[in-house]
C-alpha cells in the first residue's frame, strides 16, 4: 500500500466517522483528497477502499432505501466503531500479556497482537517484562487449522479429504463445522457430518490436502446448547476400566503398571504378582508386549492369548 | 512482492489508528517509548505522526482534523478528532486472548501465586464485555490441557517456581521403564502440546531437563534455595521441545497400516509410502524407548535399522515368549 493509499484511507475513515449523517459517494469525493478525477474510476477505487476497511473489521454502514434518494449513503457509527471504555488492574494486565503469547508462532499470533495493540491504545500497560514462571503455548501446525477456524468464524461449510485411524486411503467428507477444540495438544473439528446426517469429530492430523469452503457464510446453524468439547470429549472417551489383570512383573521394572495397581504383592524372587484393571484388551495387550521379558500377563485367559500374539508377531 | 507491501500497509492503517489513541490515552508519552511499544522505529513513528498530522479533509472547507506534535522527543496529541479512540476487537483478535485466558485458567490454582485464577477470570468478565459481540465465537474454540497428574501436583510446583526451592523428584521414564531420583533446581513450568512440564536444572545430568507432571511419582520441596546456573539456557519452546541432533541414532521403521499412528505421534525426519508399508526415519538420543515401541507393534512394525535394535527387539520377544512357554 503505498503512503498515499494510507492516507487516503485514513481520510475516509476519519471522514466517515465525524459525519452525522451519511454521506453519498459524491460527497465523499469532495470531501477526502486523494480519489482520480474520473467518476467511474473513482467509483472503482472508491469500492475497493470499503472492502479494505470492512476487512479492518471497521465497521462501514451503507443505507441505500432513503425514500426519494436513490444514491447510497455512507457513515460509520461511532459506537459500532469504538472500542468500549476498559481498564485493567495490574494484575490483570500481566494475565493479559501472558495470554497474547500463548499463541506465538502459531496461527492465532497475529491476532493476539493486534488485539494487544488495540487494547494499549485504550490506555492498557500490557507490557510482559515480567519473566512469569509459567510459559504456556499453543501450536497449530496443521495446515488445516486456519480454514478450518475461518470455517467455524463464518459459519461456512467446508470439504475435505479424511484418512480415518487404521486405513490407508482417503474419503472426501463434508462438514458444517461447530468448533475446533485442542485436546491434549491435538486439534479436532465437531460438526455436522451432511453424508453420514450426524455429529462427527474430526483429526485434523488426519486431513489431507486443502480443506475447501462449500458454502456461503453464515449458512452453518450451530444447534443451540451445542457443547464442542463435551463432544469432542466422547468422541476421545474410554470406555471405564472393567476388567482386572493378574500380572507377574519383575521386581523394579513396570513403574506404569504399578501406578495403576490395585493389589500387589511379592511372588517369589525377583518377581511381584500385580492387580491392574484395564479398558480395552487389545491396547492393553500391546502395552504389556512393550515391557517384553519383565511382565508376564498371568489372566485373564484373552488378555494372555493377545500378549503371546503379540509378541510372536515381533520379526525375528 | 506486492502481497507483502499490501499487507504493511493495512498493518500501517491499524498502527496509525491505533496510535492517535494510544497518545491520548496517556496525554504524554515519549518517541522512544512508543515506538517501542508499536515495534518500529523511532524514524518510522515520526512518519506515522507526519501522516497523521497531513490527514486533510476538504468539505465544506479545508481543514486538517488531527493536531500532534513531537517536540522535544514528547508526542501530544491536541486535537484527535473522531479517532480518540481504538477500533473494536475483530473476531480473530478477541477469540486468540479469551481462548488463551480460558486455557490459563484451566491451569491457575486456586490461591496460589500468578497468575492467579482470580486476575484470569476478572480478567476475562472485562474483555468478553469490551468485545461483545466478537467474544461470541470464542466458546466455538477451546484448549484443554492434560491434567492427568496426580492433584495438587501442580500448585506445589508452581509455588517451588514462584519461590525458587529445590526439589526433590521421583520421576518415571517409561521409555527406559525406570523410576529415577534427582534433584531439579526449577526454572519454569511450560505447557506445550497440551502436557504440563518442569523445567530445571537437573543437579543429577548437570543440565537442563524438561519433566512431564504425569510422570513425576513423588515429590518434595527441599529446604534450599535453587541455585540455577547462569549458563543455563531455558528450551526455546516455539522450536519444538525434543529436537535431534547429529549425534543420535537414526531409526528407520516398516509401520503397516494399524502402526501409521506412530508417525503422527512421534517426529519423524521422513515418511516414504512402499504400498500398504510407510517407512519412517527419526532420530533419537535414546534406542530404549523404540525397543519396546516395536515390541508393543508385534507384526505391524518393523525395525529395519538400527540392525543390532532389530535384533535386540527380536531377542526380547524371544525371551518373553519363552516365560510363558515354561
Amino acid at each position: 500500500m503505498s503512503r498515499r493509499k494510507t492516507e487516503r484511507l485514513l481520510g475516509l475513515v476519519v471522514c466517515l466517522l465525524s459525519t452525522r449523517r451519511s454521506l453519498t459517494a459524491a460527497q465523499i469525493r469532495e470531501a477526502v483528497p486523494g480519489y482520480p478525477d474520473s467518476f467511474d474510476a473513482f467509483k472503482r477505487m472508491f469500492e475497493r477502499d470499503k472492502e479494505e476497511l470492512r476487512e479492518l473489521g471497521i465497521p462501514l454502514e451503507t443505507d441505500s432505501a432513503k425514500a426519494g434518494d436513490e444514491e447510497a449513503g455512507y457513515r460509520i457509527q461511532r459506537e459500532a466503531y469504538e472500542l468500549p471504555e476498559i481498564t485493567l488492574e495490574p494484575d490483570e494486565a500481566a494475565v493479559l500479556g501472558l495470554a497474547a503469547r500463548v499463541w506465538h508462532r502459531a496461527e492465532l499470533a497475529g491476532a493476539a497482537a493486534g488485539a494487544l495493540l488495540k487494547l494499549r491504545a485504550a490506555g492498557i500497560d500490557a507490557e510482559d517484562t515480567t519473566q512469569p514462571g509459567i510459559e504456556p503455548r499453543v501450536q497449530t501446525g496443521e495446515s488445516s487449522f486456519g480454514p478450518l477456524w475461518e470455517a467455524v468464524r463464518d459459519r461456512r461449510p467446508v470439504t475435505f479429504a479424511y484418512r480415518a485411524a487404521g486405513r490407508s486411503g482417503t474419503q472426501q467428507r463434508r462438514l458444517e463445522p461447530w468448533g475446533v477444540v485442542n485436546r491434549h495438544g491435538r486439534w479436532y473439528v465437531a460438526g455436522h457430518d451432511t453424508d453420514r446426517d450426524a455429529a462427527r469429530v474430526f483429526r485434523l492430523s488426519r486431513i489431507e490436502g486443502t480443506v475447501s469452503f462449500s458454502g456461503p457464510a453464515g449458512s452453518v446453524v450451530v444447534p443451540p446448547g451445542t457443547d464442542v468439547r463435551e463432544l469432542v470429549k466422547d468422541w476421545d472417551f474410554s470406555p471405564p476400566m472393567q476388567r482386572t489383570a493378574r500380572l507377574r512383573v519383575r521386581t523394579g521394572a513396570g513403574y506404569g503398571l504399578r501406578r495403576s495397581a490395585v493389589e500387589q504383592r511379592q511372588d517369589g524372587e525377583g518377581w511381584d504378582e500385580l492387580q491392574v484393571p484395564f479398558r480395552e484388551i487389545d491396547w492393553f495387550a500391546d502395552y504389556l508386549a512393550s515391557f517384553g521379558p519383565d511382565v508376564i500377563a498371568l489372566e485373564p485367559p484373552d488378555l494372555r492369548e493377545a500378549v503371546i500374539g503379540r509378541l510372536k508377531g515381533v520379526p525375528q | 512482492m506486492p502481497g507483502s507491501t499490501a499487507q504493511t500497509g493495512t498493518q500501517r492503517l491499524q498502527r496509525l489508528l491505533a496510535l492517535v489513541p494510544y497518545v491520548v490515552s496517556r496525554n504524554v508519552v515519549g518517541l522512544a517509548d512508543t515506538a517501542a511499544a508499536f515495534g518500529v522505529s523511532e524514524r518510522e513513528l515520526v512518519d506515522d505522526l507526519n501522516l497523521l498530522w497531513c490527514v486533510e479533509l476538504r468539505s465544506p472547507d479545508p481543514y486538517c482534523p488531527i493536531d500532534l506534535s513531537y517536540e522535544g522527543g514528547e508526542i501530544m496529541v491536541s486535537e484527535a478528532e473522531s479517532i480518540g479512540r481504538p477500533l473494536r476487537l475483530a473476531v480473530d483478535e478477541a477469540s486468540a486472548l479469551l481462548v488463551a485466558l480460558r486455557m490459563l485458567a484451566e491451569l491457575s490454582v486456586p490461591g496460589g501465586e500468578a497468575p492467579g485464577s482470580e486476575a484470569l477470570s476478572r480478567t476475562i468478565a472485562k474483555l468478553e464485555a469490551a468485545a461483545g459481540e466478537a467474544a461470541a465465537v470464542s466458546a466455538q474454540v477451546q484448549v484443554q490441557v492434560d491434567k492427568r497428574y496426580a492433584d495438587g501436583i501442580l500448585g506445589q510446583v508452581r509455588a517451588a517456581v514462584d519461590r525458587g526451592r529445590r526439589i526433590h523428584l521421583r520421576y518415571y521414564v517409561p521409555g527406559r521403564d525406570e523410576a529415577t531420583e534427582r534433584d531439579v533446581d526449577p526454572m519454569r513450568l511450560l505447557v506445550v502440546e497440551g502436557r504440563t512440564y518442569l523445567e530445571g536444572w537437573c543437579r543429577r545430568a548437570e543440565a537442563v531437563r524438561l519433566f512431564r507432571l504425569d510422570r513425576v511419582l513423588g515429590f518434595e520441596v527441599l529446604d534450599v534455595a535453587a541455585e540455577v546456573p547462569p549458563g543455563a539456557e531455558p528450551v526455546d519452546v516455539d522450536q519444538g521441545l525434543f529436537r535431534p541432533s547429529e549425534q543420535d541414532v537414526l531409526v528407520v521403521l516398516d509401520l503397516r497400516p494399524a502402526a501409521h499412528w506412530v508417525a503422527e505421534y512421534y517426529p519423524c525426519e521422513s515418511e516414504e509410502r512402499r504400498g500398504e508399508v510407510l517407512r519412517v526415519t527419526l532420530r533419537t538420543p535414546d534406542t530404549q524407548w523404540v525397543r519396546r515401541l516395536a515390541l508393543r507393534l508385534g507384526e505391524d512394525g518393523q525395525v529395519i535399522a538400527p540392525a543390532e535394535l532389530a535384533a535386540r527387539v527380536g531377542a526380547d520377544a524371544a525371551a518373553a515368549l519363552a516365560q510363558y512357554a515354561a
